[in-house]
């Protein structure tokens, strides 16, 4: 492609697919980039540590799987904070396990003691009604990342009967509608359910072109 | 990889044995993509299916082909598998692009779901650079097509009599060794990848593609699908083919939101 100036630069391609993946086939992969490879995947492994009832720590779960009956997800610094303001307090609810994460955008640790400005992923129970989860995740879980998330965090529940509830904001103007989203009354809610959902929701559902990304797509 | 739908066929209703497998590569202009959209919202098919992977970008919306307030609300994900039994057609849909050195993995699930779902051939639509085109590819159609050698045994002549053109092989070093002949697809995603472990593998594979840019794709994804339709006939072709084929409602919108007047 060339510009104004008469240079030539490579269009980006909304396939996503760079030519330097294409050209790695072409050349074997060596063992020091294996290893380097091995290396940054270790890196970017994601870590789930829950709190049992003895207040140790375990990463495992496969053995027992804890009852869920009904788990909220907020995913984003304005649906954790939301769940700060008005669910979340220190009488009603337990911390009960933390993810440990790296990517480029954040880290995460394994303290519970979090600010609201932190990156943080906090699990939390409802301590009348242990089977009510509730997960605040304000760190960016990178696209690699979104599905060990996935697997590692519902791996440790039992699915039976589970009702799952992800809070999530996006810009507006991300908002693909016929009008302008300058005229748009915003804040909106636009909710998105599989068809097992029986409950009233209270507010319209996304429309078509509009899609949702990251993790509460994953 | 593969997750069927509970429905009322039960897996009776799953057996693609013999069937033809329909796929997109994620390529320069999502050509591919969108004709393999076209496919299914003009034939009305019906999802059976989609495939768990963690090799795609995690997408999910409403029913990308609801046509009215009842089926809109259907979710949507971002590799999801359509059939019509009676014309013995299968067709996968991939709605975002792979994540970093998770392209190789997916491409050897896809083939071994392939192989034992016993699909009798697969279609892969895709597409190349336009800007890549040697001086002759510059001139005539901007179509070509790629057969395993099982298929060529089965359909190359019917490819003669269409008078379709066989994607061209570049030199490995070109100016320096023009004797060697290489495939190189720039732009098309996973398409060189698929069809060379195809042609290894011994899978009945053919690729449809087309010389196009990114820009607005919608006339490319026609093209490629009139020429599919030369060969499988999955809607009659008429003079003005164009209008025959079904435009899915997720098209509105492509190319952003209206204006505002305070613009003006």
């Amino acid at each position: 492609m060339a510009t104004f100036f008469g240079e030539v630069v490579v269009a980006p391609s909304r396939a996503g697919v760079d030519d330097e993946e294409s050209a790695e086939e072409a050349g074997e992969e060596t063992p020091e980039d294996r290893e380097i490879r091995r290396e940054l995947e270790k890196k970017r492994e994601i870590d789930v540590l829950w709190t049992l009832k003895s207040g140790a720590s375990t990463e495992s779960c496969s053995a027992e799987q804890f009852a869920c009956s009904k788990f909220i997800v907020a995913i984003g610094h304005n649906a954790a904070a939301f769940l700060s303001s008005f669910i979340l307090d220190s009488v009603c609810w337990e911390v009960v396990g933390v993810v440990k994460l790296w990517n480029e955008w954040c880290r995460t640790s394994n303290t519970t003691n979090v600010l609201p400005t932190d990156s943080f992923c906090l699990f939390y129970r409802l301590i009348s009604d242990p089977t009510v989860l509730l997960c605040q995740c304000s760190c960016y879980v990178a696209e690699d990342q979104q599905f060990q998330w996935l697997e590692k965090v519902f791996g440790c529940m039992q699915k039976e009967g589970l009702q799952v509830t992800i809070l999530s904001t996006c810009p507006v103007a991300d908002y693909k509608t016929q009008e302008s989203t300058l005229t748009l009354p915003s804040p909106f809610l636009k909710a998105l359910k599989t068809k097992e959902f029986k409950e009233q929701i209270c507010c319209s559902l996304l429309e078509q072109p509009n899609i949702v990304r990251d993790l509460p797509a994953a | 990889m593969f997750v069927p739908c509970d429905r009322d066929g039960g897996s009776a209703s799953l057996d693609f044995k013999g069937f033809t497998l329909l796929m997109p590569a994620v390529s320069v202009g999502n050509v591919g993509q969108l004709a393999i959209d076209l496919v299914i919202s003009t034939l009305n098919m019906t999802k059976v299916g989609y495939f768990y992977t963690d090799c795609l970008v995690p997408m999910v919306g409403n029913n990308p082909y609801a046509t009215a307030e009842d089926n809109s609300v259907e979710l949507s994900i971002n590799a999801e598998v359509y059939s019509v039994p009676s014309k013995k057609l299968v067709v996968l849909q991939i709605r975002s692009p792979f994540i970093k050195n998770k392209y190789r993995p997916f491409c050897e699930t896809l083939l071994s779901w392939v192989k034992s779902s016993k699909c009798a051939r697969v279609i892969v639509l895709s597409s190349s650079h336009a800007y890549q085109r040697d001086d002759e590819q510059l001139l005539g159609t901007p179509l070509r097509y790629l057969l395993t050698p099982d298929l060529e045994k089965a359909v190359g002549g019917l490819m003669q009599e269409l008078n379709w053109k066989e994607m061209e092989k570049v030199a490995a070093y070109p100016g320096i060794n023009d004797t060697e002949k290489v495939l190189r697809i720039p732009g098309g995603g996973i398409t060189k990848l698929l069809f060379t472990e195809s042609c290894s593998k011994g899978i009945q594979m053919a690729v449809l593609l087309k010389f196009c840019s990114e820009g607005d794709n919608i006339p490319d994804a026609f093209a490629l699908v009139n020429y599919l339709n030369e060969w499988l006939h999955l809607i009659k072709s008429e003079v003005n083919t164009s209008s025959q084929w079904k435009i899915p409602s997720s098209w509105r919108l492509l190319f952003g939101n209206g204006l505002p007047p305070a613009l003006f």
